[in-house]
């Protein structure tokens, strides 16, 4: 982590003899992040076959980025508008948070019909989880947050550098390749009363493992036993089953059972929205005066670290959720990339057990959402960069979204040829 | 056009389900009061399919553990903004926000911003990520516009240059730079200054001070006690400066102060903090609004560099700002960027990316940036234009031989008045200007129609309240 990192030399100038005073010189080069690290040593890579796995970000057929029909009816409605005031600006994110808290919760729920939500548009799910957690710091200054293990890196950052101290929880069992429900369930007794806990709500980051609507209901129950704070980080409505309702099972029954929930909403990728930074965050309320007061607090947060975020992509994200006709373009489109992903999986392991390959590949198929938590080796994906030019994070988790019908069978034979000796 | 967007946004077609029946009470259950409350958890039409044989809970959670959070003390530019709202009284003004307003006191958004984004439509450019950095693209042009594109802190590579969200994104970045790698170190803020830099600093830890600034005797800059504070401040503080056009009170050092200033700053071995706003707005000309910062770098100086386009690009709700860090070498810019990149990661990934398209396309383009210096010079030239007509308002209706030159010698959108809490309140009350207790006026939301009724209220103030 960054402490480790930091070098506590003096920080007292060093004059150069041209007396330039040289304040930097402790600051030593930061190490790469490592999804981004990825990224750059593919594109820095000349390969014509090289295929990048790393990114989360979706891509097409012929391996392109897509721009969402929705999105772009949405771009042509909104041309021209004045998007200037602060009136309006203000106004565009109360409708943006109406629609996102309808989106995972359901339209006719209480907690929206009674405004009983403290909600604020955010920087996508990074920015949702950092003024969460800047909230948490705030607020319950001696309370940690639980991280499944593994999780997305950046949400130990995050919490990290918000000073909360991070916890993790037994999530993934290496040797099953699944979930360790029971291990889960120990940690969750075992934590104080009240703690804070990161959810997945569907399609696990990096694992795809997810866990099962009675799994959801026994921990849902054990929270409301030891008081703990569920904070659930949506950020694959929609791409998971392809179904949004779907994907939001594991919120409503929470909800369902009166818990107050907090949740990061982002549409980076389920909407393509990638460069507008467009995302929510939303806490459940007592009632609608406290929702006042926390979401003034949240704005308060919000103001010290960038204002507020750029209108464009909360409006184009309140249009879109806003238009029946639009929203049902959303949803068909969510579907068309969540099953384009799906039959990629199928044809990866259809492939994989075509070479021959003495391995079990069922997990390929079993598992949920954008990536496939290979349980491949440091060795084993370092060999497929340097020696097959496929790249992904270092702890094997591939994005199927890079994965097309032209390279999956180039992908097969490079993963057979690495784990065939294991 | 935002209205339909606004009502588009708004409308939800509702969906019937027998659970919404049952609510309006057409069915048979629901009529208890335990019975309704059961119901009412059910609402989902989702979850009522596949929640047979689950026990719902019927009462809320233990107590919200959100009980003890109070309401966050209001804004009080925004508070301004609000007040005014609720007026009903035709004469009112609103001189709150600093937010430009044409003569006819309506927003405006610039003619090459829309150009800009007509361009960067039809082109129909994908929205990935930019890299944590910002766009490149963007991050050039914007060194190059706040030191000179023939600086030799650009072409030696000694700028570390990181997009943020605006001048508080970026102020954020260099907060939480400073934190980390210059622990303990404070930072020095002018008295007064804009309100949001104490709750920045705050919120990254890092303790601050003031020095003086505002003499409220001359309406001018108080610079003797301004030097005295930096020079007595702990060597190696960092010294926040306003590049231009001062917020709030409009008042700049001179050429020649500004030079003792880096003097001063040089002697103690402090670190200079740009925070610059209105670069092209304050005089009207981009390269003269950057002379202090110029200043700075051409001694060869380390220095920090907050920037804003909300105000100049009128790109407000866009976010779009840098922070610059100006090193000893190549080296060490390099290093920076990485660890303003490793902030900028756990606060929000990688940043908007229309905002910064916006800027590229209009300072990268020759023909779009002269037509930005046009317009820019149109927006300063209207704000002088009203200081002027305020300024000969003010010493004709003005018997008493008061001094209200200092109007046209501050510069920018804001003014500091001179008025106290008291004249200021007796502004809005009585005469229906709303602006900030401190005395601060926003130039820009005030046209020349208006400027004998705001000296009238201003004279009445000034004399009649104490």
């Amino acid at each position: 982590m960054w402490r480790l990192q930091l070098i506590r030399k003096p920080w007292r100038c060093f004059s150069t003899s041209a007396g330039v005073p040289r304040w930097f010189d402790s600051v030593g080069p930061a190490a790469k992040d490592p999804i981004q690290a990825v990224t750059e040593a593919f594109n820095s890579d000349p390969f014509p076959q090289k295929i990048n796995l790393g990114l989360g970000a979706y891509r097409d057929e012929q391996g392109k980025p897509l721009v969402l029909q929705c999105v772009q009816q949405a771009e042509e409605k909104i041309r021209g508008c004045n998007l200037l005031d602060s009136v309006s600006a203000s106004v565009a994110s109360s409708a943006l948070v109406e629609e996102c808290i309808k989106l995972v919760y359901g339209r006719n729920v209480n907690v929206v019909k009674e405004k009983r939500f403290a909600g604020v548009p955010a920087l996508s799910g990074t920015g949702a989880c950092r003024l969460f957690a800047e909230f948490q710091r705030n607020f319950f200054p001696e309370s940690a947050i639980y991280l499944p293990d593994p999780t997305w890196t950046n949400h130990h950052n995050i919490w990290a550098n918000a000073h909360v101290p991070v916890r993790t929880f037994h999530y993934y069992h290496p040797h099953l390749r699944g979930l360790d429900f029971a291990a889960l369930i120990d940690d969750v007794k075992n934590a104080p009363d009240g703690s804070f806990f990161l959810l997945h709500p569907c399609a696990h980051n990096p694992t795809g493992i997810d866990l099962t609507e009675d799994q959801w209901s026994e921990i849902s129950n054990l929270f409301k036993m030891k008081n703990h704070f569920p904070f659930f980080d949506m950020a694959y409505q929609g791409l998971a089953t392809g179904d949004v309702d779907k994907d939001a099972s594991s919120i409503r029954i929470f909800l369902e059972d009166g818990h107050l929930i907090g949740c990061a909403q982002s549409f980076t990728k389920t909407m393509g929205l990638f460069g507008h930074r467009t995302g929510c965050l939303s806490l459940l309320c007592a009632d609608r005066d406290q929702a006042v007061q926390v979401k003034s607090q949240l704005q308060q947060i919000a103001g010290a670290m960038y204002g507020s975020p750029p209108v464009h992509g909360i409006v184009l994200l309140s249009t879109i959720l806003g238009d029946q006709a639009l929203k049902s373009m959303w949803f068909k489109e969510v579907k068309a990339m969540a099953s384009r992903i799906q039959s990629m999986r199928a044809k990866l392991r259809e492939r994989l057990e075509l070479t021959g390959s003495s391995l079990n590949w069922e997990h390929i198929t079993k598992q949920v959402g954008m990536f496939w938590f290979s349980g491949l080796t440091p060795e084993q994906v370092d060999r497929l960069a340097k020696e097959f030019h496929v790249y992904m994070t270092p702890d094997g988790r591939m994005s199927m979204a890079g994965v097309t019908t032209s390279n999956v069978r180039y992908l097969a034979n490079a993963v057979h040829e690495v784990t065939k000796c294991s | 056009m935002a209205s339909n967007v606004l009502s588009a946004a708004a409308s939800a077609s509702p969906s019937t389900s027998p659970v919404t029946d049952l609510l309006k009470g057409k069915g048979r259950l629901g009529s208890g009061n335990v019975g309704s409350l059961f119901i009412k958890d059910k609402g989902n039409p989702f979850l009522n399919s596949k929640s047979c044989g689950r026990i719902s809970m019927a009462v809320a959670v233990n107590v919200s553990r959100f009980e003890a959070i109070t309401m966050a003390p209001p804004d009080p530019i925004l508070g301004v903004s609000e007040a005014f709202k609720a007026d009903n009284d035709e004469k009112k003004l609103n001189l709150g926000v600093g937010a430009y307003r044409t003569e006819e006191l309506q927003p405006y958004v610039l003619d090459v911003v829309k150009k800009a984004e007509n361009l960067m439509l039809e082109r129909g450019e994908n929205k990935e990520y930019l890299p944590i950095e910002g766009l490149a693209a963007f991050n050039k042009v914007t060194a190059e516009l706040l030191f000179g594109a023939d600086s030799p802190v650009i072409s030696e590579q000694r700028v570390a240059t990181v997009q943020g969200l605006s001048g508080t994104g970026s102020l954020r970045l260099a907060a939480v730079l400073i934190e980390r790698y210059f622990p303990g170190a404070k930072v020095l803020i002018s008295s007064p200054t804009w309100g949001n830099h104490k709750n920045i600093f705050n919120d990254a830890r890092v303790p601050w001070s003031e020095y003086r600034y505002y003499d409220p005797k001359t309406v001018g800059l108080d610079f003797e006690g301004m030097i005295e504070d930096i020079k007595a401040a702990p060597e190696g503080s960092f010294i926040l400066l306003h590049g231009c056009a001062h917020n709030p009170t409009g008042i700049d050092p001179t050429p020649e102060q500004w030079e003792k200033i880096a003097d001063v700053i040089q002697e103690k071995n402090h670190i200079p903090f740009f925070d610059v706003a209105y670069q092209g707005f304050a005089s009207g000309s981009l390269d003269q609004d950057a002379a202090s910062v110029r200043l700075f770098a051409a001694r060869g100086m380390e220095i920090f560099v907050a920037q804003s386009y909300s105000k100049n690009l009128g790109l407000y709700s866009e976010r779009i700002g840098a922070i610059n860090v100006v090193c000893s070498s190549t080296d060490t810019a390099a290093r920076v960027k990485s660890q303003l990149k490793r902030i900028a990661r756990p606060m929000y990934s990688n940043p908007p990316i229309h905002g910064a398209r916006i800027v590229a396309n209009v300072v990268g383009d020759p023909a779009l940036f002269d037509e930005w210096k046009a317009e820019m010079e149109m927006m300063a030239g209207r704000i002088k234009g009203v200081r002027q007509k305020l300024y000969d308002s003010l010493t004709s209706k003005d018997k008493s031989g008061k001094d209200w030159s200092f109007i046209l010698k501050q510069i920018g959108m804001f003014s500091f008045t001179g008025l106290n809490k008291n004249q200021s309140d007796n502004m809005t009350n009585k005469w229906h200007v709303y602006m900030t207790k401190d005395g601060r006026i926003s130039l820009a939301g005030l046209n020349l129609a208006k400027c004998e009724y705001l000296a009238d209220a201003i004279i009445d103030s000034y004399h009649n309240v104490s």
